[in-house]
Parts: C-alpha cells; structure tokens; sequence
C-alpha cells in the first residue's frame, strides 16, 4: 500500500544549520495496517511523514503509493491520495470560514476546483449527518466560523475533514498532543472509530507510548532518523512500556531522553 | 457643503471604490501585501488614457485597461511564487517597474490630458442619462455589478480555494490545492479591479497623471478598515459591502477636510495618519480601556497572525 524506500533527507544542507532528518528510512505498509510511530525529539517523525506528504522533496529514496510513486509529486498533488490531520488544531482548518465551507473544501479534496456553487443542498445533508458522528453538536452550527471553536472541536473537525472522502493513507502527526488530556481521549477514541470503518491504512506520530502500543497492529521507533524498531504481531502484543524503554535504549545507546514521552505516562 | 460636493464625494468613493474592492481582494482575502497597486493603478489609466487619445473605443479602452492590470498582477505573482521573492518586495519591484512602463504608454508624458474627448460618461450621457449623473450611474453600476461577482465567486469551489489560501495555506494545500495558482489568481483578480479604477478615474478627471497611483495602496487599506469598522465583516457580503461604503466615507472625510482648508498637498500625509489611527485602534482601546490582551482586537490579531 504504502512502500518508503530509503528516503534521506537533509536540511539546509552544506549551511552552519545543515541537519541530517532521515537517514535512509525503509517502510512498508499493508493496506488496512495502522501504524504508531514513537521516537524522541528530532527522531525525524513528523519529517517521515511531511516526507509521504510531499511538503518537502525527498533527497534520495523512493516513495510508492499503492505502487504508483509519488516521490516527485507535489504536495497538492498528492491530496487525492493523503488524508492530513497536524499537531496544531489551527492548521487545519480555515479560521475566517464557516464549519460547512470548510467541509465543502474537504469533500473535494484532489479534485480540480471548478466555478460552480462550493456548496450544494445536498452537501449540506451529508454534512450534519457526518458531523453528528463526532457527537459535539456541530451539525446544528454549520454557518458558524471555526476560529469561534475550541481547539478540540477544530482537531476533531480537521480529522473528519482528512476522512470525509475516505483517503488511501491517513497521517496524523502527533494530532492529540496539543489538546488537554479530557479532550485528547475524546479525539483518540473518534480517530479509532473514524480508522476502524473505513479500514483506513493509517501512519500516527505519537508521543504516548501506552497509545502506541495499543491503537492500531504495528509501532515503529525512530532514532536520529532512522527505524530503530518495528514491533508487530506477537512480539508487539506482549510489549509492556518498560520493555519499550529498554529497547529504545538498547537500540539507540541512549536512554529515551524526551521527558514529554515520560510524562505521558 | 453643497449637494454637489456630496455628489462628488459619492462619485470618487464609486470609482475609487473598485480600486478598494481590488486591494480587500489581495490584501484581506489572499492576505499578500501587494503593492503592485500603486503601479497598477496609473497602468490602467495611462492604457485608457493613451487609448482614447488615439481614437480608440473608450469601452475597449477601459476593457485594455482592466486585463493589463490582470497581467500585471500575474507577473507580481509569478516573481512572488516562481522565483520565491516575498510578497512586499515582489509587489515593490512591480510598482518600479510599472513606473517606467506607465511613461512609455503615455508616450513619456508624465500627464496625458482627455480634455473634450469622447469617453465612457459621455457615451452614457448618450442613451439619456443627464450628464451631472453620469459618473453616478455607471460608477453605482459597475461597483454593484463587481460586488456581485465578488460575493458569487468567491462561494464557489475556486473562490473559496482561494480564500483559504490566504486563511491557512498549509491545510488547503492538504486539501489538493495549488496554491502558487490560486495566489496568482488572486493577485490578477484584485490588480484588474485597481486597473479598471485606474481607467475609470483618469476618464472621470479626463487626465492621466504617471503620479496618480502614488499611495494608492494607502488609500485602499484606509478604505478597507474604515469600511470594516464602520459596517463590519460578519459574513462575506457584509464585508464586500463595507469595502465600497468605507471608500466612500474615505473620500467624505477628504472632502470634510479639505472645506477646511488643508492644502491637497496635505491628503497623503492625513491618509498615513488615519491609517495609523485605524490599526493602532485596538491597541489604543486597550490602553484607555485598562484591560490587559483581553480587548477584542487583540483577540482579533491573535487569529490573523496565526500563520
């Protein structure tokens, strides 16, 4: 489904701030597979996944999509394949527009625009039916601008946005970790719901290890960007965060040195 | 003031007021602080102008007008998302280059003078309109059917790209978006309108002067937040609406001062000032007000400075 292939990348390189992200970094995802993917600081992860994304151009390595490559697409051009959802509530969502155009935008995605109406009646319809799903009482505030939204409400506006046209990848960098514990759980549980019915092949960047080993069926650690470890099936399932503690140690010759991964816990 | 100040006052706000609507286009929607606008303008009134003085349609002049502004807004884009110059200093470099560009279409006259010639009022005078109502009328026409067109794109699947590019770029590129096309887009929209100002103005004082677009960009902002202010952008008509009555206002305000003597020399520098008044204001409020960043332009600026 989705096939990385030792993807370097280096910024600003040959400059004093010259910083080596990926290393050769090699993935391979079935399709239906859900894969966390934990890592300190500058373990290159969200890199990994701008990468897929195509928000910056790979220096060397391949990237296939469902076996088409998608390395030398742009980003724009890679949005019929890709769902996004960031760590940042407000990026992914158009403050200054109201919850339906930005619905509209979503319904659309990879699709050339064309000058017809961007919301149509029956739009609408879909529309209040998909966000009663999320259970927060935005079908009833379709004309309301988002920037009066909470930061949760956005996150799990901008997750229904990734999905609402079911993408063949879904990337979610670290999408809880700006929201407050009550509401991170809330958007965590409507992710895996959202996942779960469409079988979306999904990559999550996360910083809690209880979560990375227990949502979807395969983790990946990352160190000074490279994989580290991928943990599946058997192995992953009798994976305790001690153990996970001890394997990034024993893989990197350091201690996990993110206290924000710690604290999580 | 007499009946035929307000006329006039009504008159510049319409016909200016295209020209604001240009600028609300580029500088609030795209978010790009274009100052191609200056250039552009005086580029719209130099081609009418050239183009009528050399027996020319007025209409197709003005039609001329209105795409070399479009072209021009084009090049501004393409040097800001081709060739990666910021958007200031693309829109700086265009203004310089226009400058030049404008004196070769006026035949390297710095005015170009329409005096007793056929143009695009006289024409209406024609069908039987009186001519003290002119202006009026066709400047009212246009700006409501420019309004119009405004509110209608800017809600369909391309309009609304383009307003979430200059919203949140990274999400609406997330979203399939080419928003290197959409800037140019927007940037050629809001450039055809201040170039169409331009031709509508230099026909209205049957002049065209190679300094008339000086501070222009100036004007429209003061326009805008004026407008904004005044009448408020809750929804999208209501801010396109306020953008055409804040020009008006705009030129009410000249006009109130100039009965009181001040110099014309004077209107650039008392613009700069109402627009350092106009967005200082939030932070003013908040001084007097004695709230400390809780004051809604604060919250306000919050929003806009997201990205």
């Amino acid at each position: 489904m989705l096939s990385i292939t030792e993807v370097k990348k280096t910024f600003n390189p040959g400059s004093v701030n010259e910083r080596l992200a990926l290393a050769g970094v090699s993935l391979n995802l079935k399709a239906g597979d859900v894969v966390t993917v934990i890592g300190g600081n500058g373990a290159g992860k969200s890199t990994l996944l701008n990468m897929v994304a195509g928000v910056y151009p790979v220096d060397e390595g391949k990237i296939a999509i469902e076996g088409q490559a998608v390395e030398h697409l742009p980003e724009h051009a890679r949005a019929s394949f890709i769902g996004r959802v960031f760590q940042d509530p407000m990026k992914g969502t158009a403050a200054s527009m109201t919850i339906e155009e930005n619905l509209a935008m979503a319904i659309r995605r990879g699709q050339t625009r064309k000058l017809r109406r961007g919301i149509r009646s029956k739009d609408r319809n879909f529309f209040c039916e998909q966000l009663s799903l999320l259970g927060l009482g935005l079908e009833n505030r379709l004309t309301t601008r988002v920037g009066l939204l909470s930061g949760g409400q956005r996150q799990a506006l901008t997750l229904l946005m990734a999905t609402l046209v079911p993408p063949k990848l879904l990337l979610l960098d670290e999408h809880t970790a700006a929201l407050d514990p009550g509401t991170a759980e809330k958007v965590l549980e409507l992710t895996k719901k959202i996942v779960k019915k469409h079988n979306l092949t999904t990559l999550m960047v996360t910083h809690n290890m209880e979560d990375a080993l227990n949502i979807g069926n395969r983790t990946v650690m990352m160190h000074e960007g490279r994989v580290i470890l991928n943990l599946k099936g058997e192995q992953r399932k009798n994976t305790r965060i001690p153990d996970l503690l001890e394997m990034f140690k024993k893989a990197s010759g350091k201690a996990m040195a993110n206290d924000r991964m710690l604290l999580a816990n | 003031m007499t009946t035929s100040i307000w006329l006039g006052v009504l008159e510049q706000g319409l016909l200016w007021g295209i020209m604001v609507l240009g600028v609300y286009i580029t500088f609030r929607v795209l978010n790009f602080p274009d100052l191609t606008v200056d250039g552009g303008f005086t580029l719209g009134a130099a081609i009418s102008a050239r183009m009528i003085f050399e027996g020319y349609d007025p209409w197709i002049a003005t039609a001329v007008a209105l795409v070399s502004g479009a072209i021009a807004g084009i090049c501004t884009g393409f040097l800001n998302t081709k060739l990666r110059i910021a958007p200031l200093l693309a829109g700086i470099l265009m203004n310089i280059a226009l400058y030049s560009i404008n004196l070769r279409v006026m035949g390297s006259k710095a005015m170009l003078s329409l005096l007793r010639m056929d143009n695009i009022y006289t024409d209406v005078t024609n069908v039987g309109i009186p001519a003290g109502l002119a202006v009026v009328t066709l400047g009212l026409g246009t700006t409501i059917l420019i309004t119009y067109l405004l509110y209608t794109f800017l809600q369909t699947e391309i309009g609304m790209a383009l307003r979430a590019t200059g919203d949140n770029e990274q999400m609406i590129r997330s979203l399939g978006v080419n928003t290197n096309s959409t800037k140019i887009m927007g940037l050629s929209i809001g450039n055809a309108l201040v170039a169409l100002s331009g031709a509508l103005v230099a026909q209205y004082q049957s002049y065209s002067d190679v300094g008339m677009g000086i501070g222009m960009i100036v004007v429209g902002l003061a326009s805008v937040i004026v407008g904004e202010v005044v009448f408020g952008k809750r929804t999208l008509l209501r801010a396109l609406v306020a953008v055409v009555i804040g020009s008006i206002i705009y030129r009410a305000v000249i006009a109130v001062v100039m009965q009181l003597g001040l110099p014309t020399t004077d209107l650039k520098l008392f613009t700069a000032l109402l627009v350092i008044l106009a967005m200082s204001s939030p932070l003013i409020k908040e001084k007097f007000s004695g709230q400390s960043g809780k004051a809604k332009g604060s919250v306000d600026n919050a929003v806009d400075n997201r990205s």
